[in-house]
Formats: structure tokens, sequence, C-alpha cells
């Protein structure tokens, strides 16, 4: 979380309107694949700056490493071969980690009012303080992005470096890259800046190159260069959205149908009781047996 | 010692008349209101990760996250409860021909006009509302634990802990509406509130709900 909390465009399981006085323009980390070397010191810059170490890991027999993401690991290096014609075996290294959705999957889905901001830049941040540890963003997230941590119960992602942004410095690993595999600004200007990549890539023969800023999810604030097209190529999805589930699940719809049955039980006994009244089959005097007496009642 | 100044005759003082009938035995009504306690902090728990105007209720369980961390705890507890109950009941809600009249009945039954006669210790809607447990409760418990961060969840593809939550919402909203009608007739047909929480009913309560159960009930006692 930065200091910068005046620019909140969307906040988590919350009906009022977010602070949102200040607005800045959107920013956006454009990562070319076809300059990434795969040398992994974003992931140094990344540890450094958020000052968080993972522990030792396993060798899985790959360049990954650590294989996946964790709660301590917020941005990872996938090492994918793959033959594609005509090129011939192509060695693909994709920098995962938060796209920092237009529509994130994981505030819609987040119970806790607050843990899960967007601010008006497009960076998506989670507020551990007011975290409570359900891991309902993994569920929403289109890209399995979100890790729970078993040390403190809370979720953890990629910042986007937002303490730094929100004081004017682009985020860590950008700092850190030394082949300009990883650009910062604006939007726009990233949008630009990949649209020149991709026709540079086109000249060199690779003609599907395309950028990824998927619409689904309303496109996102970090962007891909993907010299190959296929996003399944780099192990993304190819259309991500929120999942229809999670939008029913999590939709006002649902919330309000929820409500309005609660309140429909509660309406109807209410009106039930005031036209009906109680059974009571103790309420009226005994009816009067053929055998019994006042007198012997009386005994 | 204390016995010796008591008049002979001295007893419990209780509101109970002599011939009532017992309707529900201490064990029953013990587990029924820890199943009810259950479900009223299930229920309260389950609203605030809803719907975000009803969080403030997390406040009751002293945080947000600690009510995170009971909520599936307790939700284990209604199961086990619930079913070392209504294991013993099962063959008492079987469903029967008469409960298709009872049922035809119940609308006039609702606006005041007299009850279809009922044959067992239930009527239709009391079995409907027992089954409707028997299969709300487990799914409940089967999509919960789908989710349960952080010991279960994790062995669960993301797209069935989607399912499960839909089906866990769905499936509490069913047991509200269940629950709530469960409630009001408790409290609409009086006598029945006394029924579970002191166990016993008059005879013309047992006579006029359920004829079927007080001749069976009321010959075992006069029976030699």
């Amino acid at each position: 979380m930065t200091n910068d909390t005046l620019d909140l465009v969307r906040r988590s399981a919350s009906n009022e309107n977010a602070p949102r006085i200040r607005s800045h323009l959107e920013v956006a980390k454009l990562i070319d694949i076809s300059r990434c070397i795969g040398c992994k010191a974003c992931q140094a810059a990344c540890m450094e700056w958020n000052d968080i170490r993972d522990g030792i890991g396993v060798n899985t027999g790959s360049y990954d490493s650590p294989a996946d993401l964790t709660d301590r690991t917020w941005t990872v290096m996938r090492f994918y071969e793959k033959e594609i014609e005509p090129q011939g075996l192509q060695w693909l290294i994709v920098k995962d980690g938060c796209l920092h959705c237009a529509e994130p999957g994981c505030l819609k889905a987040c119970p806790a009012p607050g843990a899960i901001v967007q601010y008006s830049n497009g960076i998506v941040d989670f507020n551990q303080d007011a975290c409570i540890g359900c891991g309902y963003c993994q569920a929403g997230c289109p890209f399995n992005i979100p890790r729970y941590s078993k040390f403190d119960n809370k979720a953890y992602k990629c910042t986007l470096c937002s303490d730094r942004v929100g004081v004017g410095l682009e985020p860590a690993c950008i700092k850190t890259c030394p082949t300009q595999a990883l650009s910062f600004g604006t939007k726009v200007d990233m949008l630009g800046l990949a649209a020149e990549r991709v026709s540079e890539l086109k000249e060199r023969g690779l003609e599907k190159a395309s950028i990824y800023d998927p619409a689904g999810v309303g496109g996102t604030h970090v962007v891909y260069v993907m010299p190959h097209g296929d996003p399944e190529l780099y192990g993304m999805p190819r259309d991500p959205t929120i999942s229809p589930t999670v939008r029913l699940w999590r939709s006002t719809f649902a919330r309000t149908l929820g409500v309005l049955t609660m309140v429909s039980v509660f309406l109807a006994g209410f009106f039930h009781w005031m036209k009906v009244g109680p059974v009571d089959p103790d309420a009226a005097p005994e009816p009067k047996e053929p055998t019994s007496s006042p007198q012997k009642e009386e005994v | 010692m204390l016995d010796k100044v008591r008049p002979p005759g001295h007893a419990f003082a209780t509101a109970r008349p002599p011939d009532a009938i017992r309707r529900y035995s201490e064990a029953e009504r013990l587990t029924h209101w820890a199943v009810a306690l259950a479900y009223v902090l299930l229920f309260i728990s389950g609203l605030a990760m809803f719907h975000p105007f009803f969080y403030w209720l997390s406040a009751i369980f002293g945080s947000p996250q600690l009510m995170r961390v009971l909520h599936p705890f307790i939700g284990v507890a209604l199961f086990v409860l619930f079913f070392a109950y209504g294991a013993r009941l099962w063959r008492e809600n079987l469903i029967s021909k008469n409960d298709e009249r009872w049922l035809a009945g119940a609308w006039n039954y609702m606006n005041g006009r007299d009850e279809v006669r009922v044959e067992g210790k239930y009527n239709a809607g009391q079995k409907l509302m027992y089954w409707s447990m028997v299969i709300l409760i487990p799914a409940l418990l089967l999509s919960g634990l789908v989710m349960w961060r952080p010991w279960f969840a994790p062995s669960f593809s993301i797209p069935l802990r989607r399912a499960a939550a839909i089906v866990h919402v769905f499936a509490a909203f069913v047991m509200f509406i269940g629950i709530g009608v469960h409630v009001y007739a408790a409290l609409w047909t009086k006598g029945s509130m006394r029924a579970m929480t002191q166990g016993w009913v008059t005879r013309r309560w047992a006579r006029y709900h359920h004829p079927g159960w007080y001749e069976k009930v009321v010959n075992q006692k006069d029976a030699p």
C-alpha cells in the first residue's frame, strides 16, 4: 500500500464511494518478451525493494527458480521450449506476475472492505491489514496470481511497486532490467512503444508478433509484446475474463436477491401472523365430554 | 436435611401438567439448540462475507479474521450435531401417502382453516424441512471444504473452488428460507416452542396437531 490513498477507482466489498479526489494518468509496464534474456535481475530487484526473501526451493529440472510464484516471490521468470514453424526451436522467457487488470477479478471476489483497491493509475493493490485470509482473490483471478502465505494467512502479489510509483519512481524491476525488455510509463506511451516493437519484430519476419493487453479484463496495466503472437505459447490465457461463476457469485443481482430473500421471509412471517394469528389448541376452553360434570372437574 | 422440612408431595416447580406428553427428550432438545446456535453464528458470519452491507456483523466474532477462521469449524460442528440428531429421526420422517393430503391442505391450514389429520410424529411440512436439511447441510459442508483456507482449498482446482462458492451461497439462502419457515412455524403453532424448550406438550396440543402420534403414545402409556 502506498500513502497515496486519495485516488481509488475501486475498493473491494464497498458500496460507498472510495476517496477519489486525485486522479493520475494510467500507467503500464511493458514486457517485451523478444528482448528478455532471462537473467532474473527483475526477480532480484523485486526481492530487494520489497525486502522479502523466499526460502530455498527445489530444483525442478528447469531454469524456473523458484518454480512458481509464492507469497514472497511476486514475479518469476518462466522458461518454455517450443517448436514453432518456421523459426524452429524457440526458448520463450516470460516474466510472470500480476497484470493489474482494469477489471480485477480478485477485487470483485474479495469480501473484506478495502483489502483490495485499484488506484486511478491502474495499479491493483492488496492491503494485507484488511485481508481476512479467505483466499477468494485466488478464485477471482483469471491469471492464477495471488499467493496465500502460510506464515500470516494473508494474500500477496506484485504491487507494481505502488509505493515507488506513488512518489514518481519506476518499479524496481524496470529500474534493473539490463536489456530494456521492461519499460514503464503511461499506458498510452507503453502501447505506442509496444506497437513500434511489434512492427520491428514483423520486419524481422515474426509476422504473428502481437501486443497482449487482453480486452476481456478491460485491458491490463502490464502489457506484453509476444513475438510469436499466440498467448498460450507463453502460458497465458487467450481471452481471459472474470469467470461467469465469480461474476454471478459477487454480482449486485445475487447480493440483492439474497437480501430480498431474507426480507421476504421476515415480511411473510410478520404479515401471516397479523392475518391469521397463532394456532393454539390450548387456548379455547376444553369441550365438555359427555361423561364429565362440572363437579367432577373441580375435584 | 432440607428434605425433612419440605411438606410431603413437594416437587420441582414446573408449569408442566401431570398428564403432559413428552415430545422431545433432553438429549434431543440440547442437540437441537446446539445446532440452532451454530446455525445463527454461521448465518451471521456467512452473511458478513457475502454482502458488504453486513460486514459489520464480523465484529460479533471479535475480528473479521477470527470470523473467517471460525466459520468453517462451526460449520463442521453443525454438520456433526445435526446428523447426530437427525440420524434418530429419519424413520419418523419417511414420506407417507397421508403427507400428500396434508400438503394439499397446507394452504388452507395456513389461512386459518382446520389442519388435515396428521398420522405420524411429524407433518409433511416438518418432513420436507427435515429432508431439505439432510440435503443442504452436506452440500454446504462439501462446498465449504473446497473453499476452506488454509487446509483444504489448495488441494482443489480454481474452477472447482469457484463452483463451490456458488453452491455454498445458493444452499445457504435456501437454508435460510427453510430455517425461516421452521422458526415461524414453531412460533405460529403455540406450544411447539415449549415442546423444544421444556420437552412436553399438552394432550390437547398432541390431539390437535399429531392425532396419530397421540393415540400411539397414549396407547403405549396406558398399556399394562
